[in-house]
């Protein structure tokens, strides 16, 4: 039977999509179920006076309504990744008690017996708060006068410094220096479908059921249990279809505390539904970093340091995610290059905005952008070609493994093990056709000038070291598989498929891969970092082996036969000269007679990382006049080790492609100077739709095998967003070099480039 | 407010309801008739995710009133395939991988299939046009032009006497 | 996101319509692709919707021979599957092309637009630089209104509480006719961050009766008579056009907002004039069969 993986196979998850019968989180509907809608602060920075729910609680349909102290049994939500020392002490409460910190932190709760009267309730709550001085970027941050949390004194939750090398001597023997700062804007994730949670208590059976949680579902299962003061094992969290995670979906947030609370409190199940206008100012954030780089270089153009400062905007609280962004973001600025000399200050801060999590590339998309603009600007000062100066410092594959050095205070230094990082920058050259685009490098073409820009990257991926399976003979005969990562819509139900497959010689169409659901399993890790073909995949194949293993011994006892006599072959059992005796239908039916279960347990451990990489290319003409950017070609190419399934991976690349392009040209979070949050609706935060960017291109390919997994994958999900920012800056400073225009901040979009144009105009005229 | 009793057909299926005049077309058919294909994704007509056939034309059903769809003849993702087989649009979605969450699908699905109805011989600039009204995070929309240039040859034979 | 509570009324006739608007708080509703958004959003909550959608009066294009009769409730997929308006009125065409989205093409009217006034619409902009009329209705009779009266600021229009947009004339469109319809919106079917649109007849090679509107700069579309005053009787070259676009700058100062400063919108209006004057000049008017 020819192997599944690496089949360009259709999806399994699609039927169900394609005809409407999939089930969302807001597709649920139980019996006797109230909605409950979210009461959130419309100013950036108060102290609460007063909370009012008087008028809400008698109006007609209103079962219940809560604030403040009513939730005072609810612990703070806990960290649960990057553990940067001082962050712990900005913890949010799941709702607001004394305080409130940004417009959308939730304040009270409603709960009605529709969702159109909830929100009838929200306008009958009264409020008053004292409005504070808000704090909205480092200046108003790190200058003495407003606190956000005054117990802690000050609103930096955490600053360190990591280096690796000698820096002095880097920059004493540096013919060429240079330091700029950059700057990559607030934007986040929005995935199509918005959070919702549903909550059912059986206070007979003394079960919590929550739906609409994901990524880590036994972390927040765990975390949701203590909060609840019951036991693991009384709360579950179900699995369902979802409409894209990005990062954004799945850490614990306000609303996973307050709903099941509520639910239990009441005894009736409840339903939340984040609308768009709450999920833009209540969905983590992510992105907004400030880097101040500097290099060195030698005459050559080999770089000898780099060093800096990253200022991480963490918005009001630290959530689950802790100080991840910036953390990430010093991590990756060496990327795929032989730097000798690193030393990254890195200072996290609390604002008046919404807290900031991980978004596709967490820390890569910034690092990257603010690395390769920098290379650019030193290449140009010192007459190397862009290409040239990236392959004078990229590191060998005879370098590797390669380690970065100690780069993130918690964290072991990453070992890039293995990769040919020249190859990945040839292939994007060769298919963009960099030769002839070069030339055209600030040429005036029909009013418009064109530049084309790269950016090298490697992406680490598969990090949480564990995961689990479990693989069970069905009734039927069929095989049930079991996994602790969430479908987000990756194809991650497909992949798992054609590996359980592969690994158990069946046909695709006799395994189901279930969606992870703590009913389903003692113990999961869940979907991030783009694990879930690395360690999923792996637990699922180890899980296949496990079960033939126990199919085979089964078999033998049912049969009375000495262990190992018979076999498991051509995915059934067989004697020993292949003969197939019993298919798994037959075996499922001896089985149920004895009642006994056949099925196994599967785990991958590891702690060794992935490390995909390759590089971007983006060619546009600008319009100088009113600052339009049209990408005309873009190009990337990444390493992924292995594709279990290339059509879904090549589906990846592009999306994430695209997202990026989204990142670097349109979605825009913005507040004014008082907090106020500004881009509220869709018609105001701006992502690609089919017109944008029609023409992108790319490859996934395997060139060099993962070697810290046995099925040699590297993670796909990222590697197609981070290099984004960098390559299409790269190209629009390279289209306006002959106007001198710097470009160090995103986003590229018109008001702001034209403006950057205009300022250079001014300046040299002025001159 | 008082509730008002509409008349419409839903899949082919003939509906009598009475709804209160601020329920929304999409929540009718979401939640008083169960079709929870549909989906919301911003409620205030910009990402298309709702969109169905009201009397041949796609429109976003977050923007039109359950009351002001009395009368009309609604198609959803749901009346979409025929019976177990796909249709041939959502057949070439499969083949090209033109989903990845499937959350903005029915909304594109609709409205191509309305699209290539009364233009089957609509060429990529005017498909990439008309998606230009549904928002998809996930595919960078390109499987799903390939996809829906694929599925016309399809409605032109059957557009063909 | 979903409204507050409102009662509803479907008349028939406009008589009846124009009598459920004597209550209270009543607004119209017909598309509703402008209005459903806003009650969404809670930004309006009116307590009785009067669905006129479905009146014959409001209905159908007309032409006679000094005008075109927009009903209000025409769509705007009528209007672009309308062959006989493509020849007749290129403009309103070329222009309807940019609203919005397929979908919304498909509920969305003329008399919504306008009633909404937003000022980066199409719609509206036309309307003014086209001198359309509005006729408007109530039970106390009816009254015309020019574009340049009925447009008075953000989302406000003339029309009075008890009032109908019954139709919207515009001057009858002569063939041989120049003109460019120019928008700049980040993306397809974005709300214009400026637009810019020019006609004039042509003259022996110069500008006769020209007409300029701009559009998403200023609270209203815009008719700019003073650079109408630049073009009157010149032929378009190089120095007209930079005369002209000077003269815009004088003449329209928008205010910064979260899309734009003021800066650049007014940058990008003189692009937008210039690149509409060059088309227009170049433009030859063909007949469609």
């Amino acid at each position: 039977m020819k192997p599944f993986v690496g089949q360009s196979l259709e999806r399994l998850e699609d039927d169900r999509l394609l005809r409407g019968e999939a089930t969302f989180v807001d597709d649920i509907m139980l019996d006797d179920m109230i909605y409950l809608a979210v009461f959130r602060s419309p100013i950036a920075h108060g102290r609460i006076i007063r909370v009012d729910l008087t008028r809400a609680k008698e109006m007609n349909g209103v079962v219940a309504a809560f604030a403040g102290a009513d939730f005072d049994a609810l612990p703070k939500i806990p960290l649960r990744l990057a553990p940067v020392e001082g962050v712990a002490r900005f913890l949010q409460r799941p709702i607001a008690r004394d305080k409130v910190r940004y417009v959308g932190e939730p304040i009270a709760v409603v709960l009605a017996t529709t969702p159109e009267l909830a929100e009838d309730a929200l306008e009958l709550i009264d409020i008053e708060i004292d409005q504070l001085q808000p704090v909205v970027d480092w200046a108003t941050a790190s200058t003495p006068g407003a606190l956000l949390f005054e117990e802690n004194n000050t609103n930096v939750t955490a600053r360190y410094t990591v280096s690796e090398g000698d820096m002095a001597k880097a920059f004493a023997a540096a013919a060429y220096t240079r330091r700029e700062t950059f700057y990559c804007h607030r934007h986040t994730a929005l995935p199509m479908e918005t959070r919702g949670l549903v909550a059912s208590w059986d206070e007979t059976d003394g079960r919590m059921k929550i739906w609409g949680s994901t990524k880590v579902l036994w972390f927040n299962r765990k975390t949701t249990a203590e909060a609840l003061g019951l036991e693991m094992d009384q709360v579950h969290m179900m699995g369902t279809d979802v409409g894209g995670g990005f990062g954004v979906r799945g850490e614990l947030y306000p609303e996973d505390f307050l709903v099941p609370f509520v639910a239990k409190k009441i005894g009736r199940p409840v339903k939340w539904i984040e609308d768009r206008r709450e999920h833009l100012m209540a969905t983590n954030h992510s992105r907004e970093i400030t880097c101040d780089l500097e290099i060195a270089c030698s005459r050559e153009g080999l770089i000898l340091g780099l060093r800096g400062t990253v200022y991480g905007d963490m918005g009001a609280y630290t959530r689950t995610n802790g100080g991840i962004v910036p953390v990430r973001t010093a991590q990756f600025l060496i990327g795929p290059y032989r730097i000798r000399a690193l030393e990254f200050d890195v200072a996290i801060f609390v604002s008046n905005k919404t807290p900031v999590g991980t978004y596709r590339g967490p820390g890569r998309f910034e690092a990257n952008f603010f690395r390769e603009r920098l290379m650019d600007m030193a290449a140009n000062d010192l007459g190397i070609d862009p290409a040239e100066f990236r392959s004078i410092n990229l590191i060998r594959e005879d370098e590797l493994p390669y380690s970065t050095g100690k780069l993130v205070p918690y964290e072991n230094p990453f070992i890039y093990d293995t990769g040919n990082y020249q190859t990945g920058l040839d292939r994007v050259l060769e298919a963009i056709g960099y030769d002839r685009l070069r030339a055209l490098n600030g040429k005036e073409i029909d009013g418009r000038r064109h530049g084309v820009g790269l950016t090298c990257f490697v992406e680490c991926s598969g990090g949480g070291p564990k995961e689990n399976s479990r693989v069970v003979l069905e009734r039927d005969g069929t095989i049930s598989v079991h996994t602790g990562c969430s479908m987000i819509g990756q194809g991650l139900e497909t992949a798992l498929t054609q590996l359980a497959a592969d690994t158990l010689g069946i046909e695709m169409k006799h395994i189901r891969v279930h969606n992870a659901s703590t009913e389903n399993l003692d113990e999961g890790f869940g979907t991030f970092a783009s694990r879930g073909a690395i360690r999923g995949g792996n637990a699922v194949v180890d899980g296949a082996k496990n079960f033939i293993e126990q199919i085979t011994r089964f078999a033998n006892e049912v049969m009375d036969r000495a262990a190992n006599d018979l076999q498991w072959a051509n995915g059934a059992i067989t004697d020993h000269d292949g003969t197939i005796l019993y298919d798994l239908p037959t075996l499922a039916k001896y089985a149920a007679e004895r009642e006994q279960s056949v099925e196994a347990n599967g785990s991958y451990f590891s702690t060794g990382l992935t490390f995909s990489y390759g590089a971007h290319a983006a060619y546009v003409a600008v319009d100088p006049r009113t600052g339009a950017v049209e990408v005309l070609d873009y190009y990337a190419a990444e390493d992924i080790g292995v594709a279990i399934n290339p059509m879904v991976v090549h589906g990846q690349l592009i999306g994430s492609i695209v997202q990026g392009l989204g990142g670097a040209f349109l979605d825009h979070l913005i507040y004014d100077e008082d907090g106020q949050f500004l881009t509220g609706t869709l018609a105001d935060y701006l992502v690609p739709t089919a017109t944008d960017f029609p023409k992108v291109r790319g490859e996934s390919y395997g060139e060099k095998l993962a070697s810290t997994n046995p099925l040699g994958v590297k993670g796909a999900g990222e590697g197609g967003i981070v290099g984004v920012a960098g390559a299409v800056a790269n190209a629009v400073a390279a289209a306006l070099r002959p106007l001198d225009v710097k470009i160090t901040s995103l986003p590229l979009s018109p008001p702001l480039l034209w403006k950057s144009i205009t300022e250079t105009a001014n300046q040299v005229s002025s001159n | 407010m008082t509730d008002v009793a509409i008349a419409l057909t839903v899949n082919g299926q003939n509906i009598k309801v009475s709804v209160e005049p601020r329920l929304t077309l999409a929540a009718l058919l979401r939640r008083r008739l169960r079709l929870t294909g549909t989906h919301l994704g911003c409620e205030h007509g910009v990402c298309g995710a709702c969109t169905v056939i009201v009397d041949g034309d796609a429109v976003r059903s977050c923007l039109i009133l359950a009351v002001q769809a009395d009368g009309v003849e609604i198609t959803t993702v749901e009346g979409l395939a025929h019976g177990e087989t796909l249709s041939p649009l959502q057949s070439a979605f499969k083949k090209h991988h033109a989903l990845q969450c499937g959350f903005c699908t029915p909304g594109i699905l609709t409205t191509m299939h309305a699209l290539l109805s009364e233009e089957p011989d609509a060429a990529e600039e005017r498909i990439r046009h008309v998606l230009s009204g549904n928002i998809c995070r996930c595919t960078g929309y390109l499987p799903i032009v390939e996809a829906v240039l694929e599925a016309a040859e399809a409605y032109r034979k059957k557009a063909q006497p | 996101m979903k409204p507050a509570p409102f009662d509803y009324a479907r008349p028939n006739t406009l008589a009846e319509a124009l009598s459920f608007m004597t209550a209270e708080d009543a607004k119209p509703i017909a598309g509703g692709q402008s209005l459903i958004p806003l009650l969404a959003l809670r930004m309006t909550a009116p307590k009785l919707l009067v669905d006129i959608s479905r009146i014959a009066e409001l209905k159908g294009v007309e032409f006679d021979s000094g005008y075109i009769k927009l009903g209000a409730l025409t769509r705007w997929c009528d209007v672009l599957k309308n062959r006989k308006l493509a020849v007749q009125h290129p403009l309103l065409v070329e222009a309807i092309g940019h609203t919005a989205h397929y979908q919304i093409r498909n509920r969305g009217t003329v008399g919504g637009s306008c009633s909404h006034a937003d000022p980066s619409a199409e719609m509206p902009a036309v309307a003014v630089a086209c001198e359309a009329q509005f006729e408007i209705k109530s039970l106390r009779g009816t009254r015309i209104v020019p574009a340049d009266e009925f447009f008075v600021s953000v989302l406000t229009t003339a029309i009075e509480a008890d009032e109908l947009l019954v139709s919207i004339r515009l001057p009858a469109w002569p063939p041989a006719r120049r003109y460019a319809f120019q928008e700049f919106s980040r993306r397809t079917g974005d709300f214009a961050m400026a637009g810019c649109i020019v006609f004039w007849d042509d003259e022996d090679g110069r500008c006769a009766n020209p007409h300029v509107g701009v559009f998403g700069v200023a609270d209203t579309p815009l008719r700019i008579r003073d650079v109408e005053r630049v073009l009157l009787n010149r032929p378009i070259t190089t120095n007209v056009i930079a005369e002209a676009t000077s003269a815009l700058r004088e003449a329209v100062i928008p205010q910064d907002d979260l899309h734009a400063p003021s800066a650049y919108r007014s940058a990008l209006l003189g692009v937008l004039l210039e690149r509409a004057l060059l088309s227009a000049s170049s433009r030859k008017r063909e007949e469609v069969a």
